[in-house]
């Protein structure tokens, strides 16, 4: 098995005096829980810490130990953070997958691997770097399990040496990644300078692949999306929360707590101004939502699609009775066992529109670690707003993976709590009805238990706009129209698309999401490799705003790119479009569980151009 | 709840708080006439007028069945949420943790609670959330006309002759071994007992698990059910007179020290039980399940408060939560500082 879906590629092989500086990708590929999250790490980081724009994503199994892993650190001068899937330096640490490591690296790649592994003589047209680190790993501990522990170290020292990454941003990064641990830092720092001296004495450079300092990351931060998301909730001012583990989601609830735990105490009392409960299933936790909602508070769960499909029910109840609850679900491949760690788009048309009878739901759909952040205080005031659920589609490769960003800016605007009934407006709109459109947005005013407001009786679908119970048709139907009314609404409020617009007529492109960055990439090869320029609108959220039908105008043709199998963002499109704007639209998707990368859509946009 | 305060003395159709019968009441029932669930409203009713408790300070919940329409008939001046089938318990403990001064008070059925809600039944328990938790307890589904629910008797039998041909659940026993703080089992059709309980279960902080057997007049009223009237009449076995004594009345009660048991609760009043057996305490889980089997076994039910820990964590205690709800908080309380902020990121570079 190997991670790579890349195959061996065009021939690109290169003179060994070519230097490629900065732009390449490293991949180390180890057994799962040998302790390689520290190496990986402390190589990232140290080549973000030169000023390098970077990227890391790992690719794990569903398993804690024993499955294949693999890491990736792409490094790229022209900051492009997406993934690239031809891999130029292996470091093959893991026996089951060696060999195939090896056999799928592109020409011109290099190689450093645990020596007994004999990989040299699979390839003639790959540099071999054997680096025997039983070995050395013996000169610094006998302690087996420290041993085991620290010997991910030495490849990074390797690498230091032969990418001529710095050893005091080695030192630098690992002493960020290890804290206060000193004897752990005195111990990974030995296993660090093992590597670097056994390169320096035995091994001598040969591949073309070099890290210069640059300063494109000063002043940047690295973190994953789901910490990014915890911060936007706590800035949002959540005070609810109800979850249950599951990947890869779990990170998200996870950073919250340790953030609300240290940032939302009463300074006074010590007391705690939100609540987290581990429910005992997904259905449970929306249910908490739900209830947390409906009494004003604000509430959200985090999810993944197993999840969702057991949130449908609630979703659909929280539609009807009108309860804000904002819902992130970081999306992952397919139900049950297999590729729970894997990447995908795959619940934007199960989430539009979840839950049994006519329902449909706003979505946002961060690309980056900052949107997490921003579209998370969105998500809160949306659903205030609009008093309905509110999702918010990450996927793993945004929430797990390590991504650069600028750091967040404090919040400015302050939090939207919606439509709530006061004396004032009781006494303008003279009488109390729960369902009733007041101010012709679709959205009507809610009061919550305890507020001192008139109180009403919450139910799905059958009441009339006093909140009574009701089976009338016309009672229903009017509630349906404005609820639909309301989605208008909600066409007005959500995050507007951010547009790329190259002249009139030509090819556009729409994406959303971590599709992005494949994007950006694919632009650039368009543009600067075929000469073919391309406008771009990337969504950033469901509904669509009007901007979305006026770029589908102005374009001939538009691939709607996405991480899915039938294009269910294509779907959700053409069930807005018109025809002439649907006879417009193309598909382009990717769906083998790894994100998608800049080359795969130049590839497939050329392939559908018929160039 | 209420705020605990003497009350002046009541004109006559008012209750302490000078609210009248009426405030108590919603609005009317389309449930059949003769239902069981009828006269447990309207001892809610009762219980909550008698005791003053503010309505505007009530949540009422329920999931989805015949039990679960019950909220809309009482306390029609409190906010109610009919939820979903079987989710009751879910949708309450975000409610009653998001407004911890609310009193949250719970009507699901045997159906809702035993089949398609156990689960959440079940961590309800055992979280001893704050809410009064009613089981309408009829047998069988009534809503969908009849079918089986699981707390019907082994050997009882459908209208149409079906046997019911597997065990019962019994919520209670279940409720006493998950961990609810008070638990009690009484009879739609005895107002007396079934009025003591829920006055004790509003002055109770923590989960009070009642299952009121409540004959379907409709598809379990026949021969052959062991929830009708007539069955129930006969195998019922009362566990004790239950007195109940109010914290704001004063303690003046008839009771004989050598028959009864008194559980203070945690507000300090104080529920008196008559002891059907010499060495029976509410207090002592081994006793509440042994009687709960033993009577089971013989085909009876023990009604009274089978189980009662006063002074047992509540849920929103353990939560450490803030004195006001979570639900008003404002920005200020609930958005940190640009320092916490700037600390975070300073934490990622």
């Amino acid at each position: 098995m190997s991670v790579t879906d890349a195959a061996v590629q065009e021939d690109v092989s290169r003179s060994p005096a070519e230097r490629i500086t900065n732009d390449f990708a490293i991949q180390v590929a180890t057994v799962n829980g040998s302790g390689s999250q520290t190496a990986n790490l402390v190589l990232l980081r140290s080549i973000f810490q030169m000023g390098v724009p970077v990227s890391g994503k790992n690719m794990f199994p569903s398993n804690i130990a024993g499955l294949p892993t693999w890491y990736t650190i792409r490094a790229s001068a022209k900051g492009y953070i997406g993934r690239k899937k031809e891999v130029d330096f292996l470091v093959a640490m893991n026996p089951e997958t060696a060999r195939e490591d090896v056999l799928t690296l592109p020409p011109g790649a290099a190689a450093v691997y645990d020596e007994p592994l004999k990989l040299k003589e699979l390839r003639n047209d790959v540099t071999f770097y054997p680096v025997p680190f039983d070995k050395l790993i013996s000169a610094i501990t006998h302690d087996a399990k420290l041993r085991r522990l620290v010997r991910n170290m030495i490849y990074d020292g390797v690498l230091a040496r032969l990418l001529s990454i710095d050893m005091g941003q080695m030192e630098k990064a690992l002493r960020k990644q290890l804290g206060k641990k000193e004897k752990a830092v005195v111990l990974n720092m030995g296993a660090l300078k093992a590597g670097y001296d056994f390169a320096e004495a035995n091994l001598t450079k040969q591949d073309p692949f070099v890290v210069e300092p640059m300063n494109k990351t000063t002043g940047m931060i690295l973190i994953e999306g789901n910490a990014a998301a915890a911060i936007g909730c706590m800035m949002a001012g959540v005070t609810f929360v109800g979850w249950y583990p599951i990947t890869p989601s779990s990170s998200l609830c996870e950073s919250l707590i340790d953030y609300l735990k240290k940032y939302r105490r009463d300074p006074e009392t010590g007391k705690a101004t939100y609540a987290v409960i581990q429910a005992e299933d997904e259905i449970a936790a929306l249910g908490m939502v739900i209830g947390a909602g409906w009494m004003g508070a604000r509430a959200m769960t985090s999810t993944a699609g197993p999840g969702i499909s057991l949130m449908s029910e609630f979703t659909g109840l929280g539609y009807y009775a009108e309860v804000p609850a904002v819902i992130f679900d970081v999306q992952r491949v397919g139900p049950s066992t297999g590729l729970p760690t894997r990447t995908a788009q795959q619940d934007v048309l199960s989430t539009a529109v979840l839950s049994h009878g006519d329902t449909k739901h706003p979505l946002l759909l961060p690309a980056s670690v900052a949107e997490c952040y921003s579209m998370a205080m969105d998500a809160f005031d949306l659903a205030e707003r609009l008093q309905s659920p509110v999702f918010v589609l990450s996927d793993l490769d945004l929430g797990m993976n390590t991504w650069m960003a600028h750091p967040f800016d404090y919040p400015t605007k302050p939090h939207d709590r919606g439509k709530r009934l006061d004396e004032e407006t009781l006494k303008r709109v003279g009488e109390f009805a729960r369902y009733r459109d007041v101010d012709g947005d679709g959205i009507p005013y809610r009061t919550v238990p305890g507020d001192g407001m008139p109180a009403y009786f919450t139910r799905g679908s059958g009441h009339n706009e006093k909140a009574q119970y009701s089976e009338r048709a016309d009672d229903y139907a009017n509630n349906l129209d404005r609820l639909a009314k309301k989605f208008e609404t909600a066409r007005t409020l959500v995050p507007r698309p951010e547009i790329e617009q190259h002249g009139r007529g030509g090819i556009g492109l729409i994406a959303y999401g971590t599709t992005h960055w494949a994007i950006v990439e694919a632009r650039d090869q368009l543009k600067f490799e075929e000469g073919l320029e391309t406008s771009y609108l990337r969504l950033r959220a469901y509904p669509f705003t009007t901007e979305v039908g006026e770029f589908i105008e102005s374009c001939d043709r538009i691939y709607v790119v996405e991480q899915n199998r039938d294009g269910q963002m294509l779907s959700l499109l053409k069930m807005e479009c018109t025809l002439e704007q649907f006879s417009k639209l193309r598909s382009i998707r990717h769906y083998v569980g790894l994100p998608i990368d800049g080359r795969s859509v130049t590839t497939d946009v050329l392939k559908q151009e018929g160039r | 709840m209420a705020t605990p305060e003497q009350p002046a003395a009541p004109a006559k159709k008012l209750n302490r708080i000078g609210l009248e019968p009426v405030v108590y009441r919603g609005s009317k029932t389309t449930l059949c006439a003769g239902c069981g669930h009828n006269a447990i409203t309207e001892r809610i009713i009762d219980s909550f007028y008698d005791l003053g408790i503010d309505p505007s300070q009530v949540i009422k919940l329920s999931g989805i069945g015949c039990s679960s329409k019950a909220p809309a008939y009482f306390l029609g001046s409190a906010h109610g949420f009919n939820s979903v089938h079987g989710r009751m318990p879910s949708v309450g403990t975000g409610a009653v943790v998001a407004n911890r001064k609310m009193m949250a008070i719970g009507i699901s059925g045997d159906g809702d609670t035993g089949a398609i809600g156990i689960g959440q039944f079940v961590h309800l328990m055992r979280r001893n959330l704050p809410i009064i938790y009613i089981i309408e307890d009829n047998g069988c589904y009534g809503l969908t006309k009849g079918q089986f629910s699981p707390t019907a008797d082994l050997g009882s039998t459908l209208k149409t002759g079906v046997v019911n041909d597997l065990p019962p659940i019994d919520t209670c026993a279940l409720a006493v071994e998950l961990g609810a703080s008070f638990v009690a089992r009484s009879f739609s059709g005895d107002p007396k007992q079934l009025k003591a309980i829920l006055k004790a279960a509003i002055s109770h902080r923590g989960t009070c698990m009642i299952d009121v057997l409540s004959p379907c007049v409709t598809f379990n009223d026949h021969e052959g059910s062991t929830k009708s009237y007539s069955y129930v009449k006969d195998h019922e076995e009362p566990l004790g007179d239950i007195s109940f004594v109010p914290f704001y009345e004063d303690i003046n009660i008839e009771y004989d020290p050598g028959t009864t048991t008194a559980v203070t609760l945690h507000n300090g009043s104080k529920v008196l039980l008559t002891k059907i057996a010499e060495d029976y305490h509410p207090t002592d889980k081994m006793s509440a399940l042994r009687l709960l089997h033993e009577t089971a076994a013989r085909g009876e039910y023990a009604t009274g408060i089978l189980y009662v820990e006063p002074d047992k964590q509540d849920f929103v205690e353990l939560l450490g939560l803030v004195d006001e709800p979570l639900a008003f908080l404002d920005q200020a309380r609930t958005r940190p500082g640009k320092a916490a902020l700037d600390e975070i990121m300073e934490s990622f570079r």
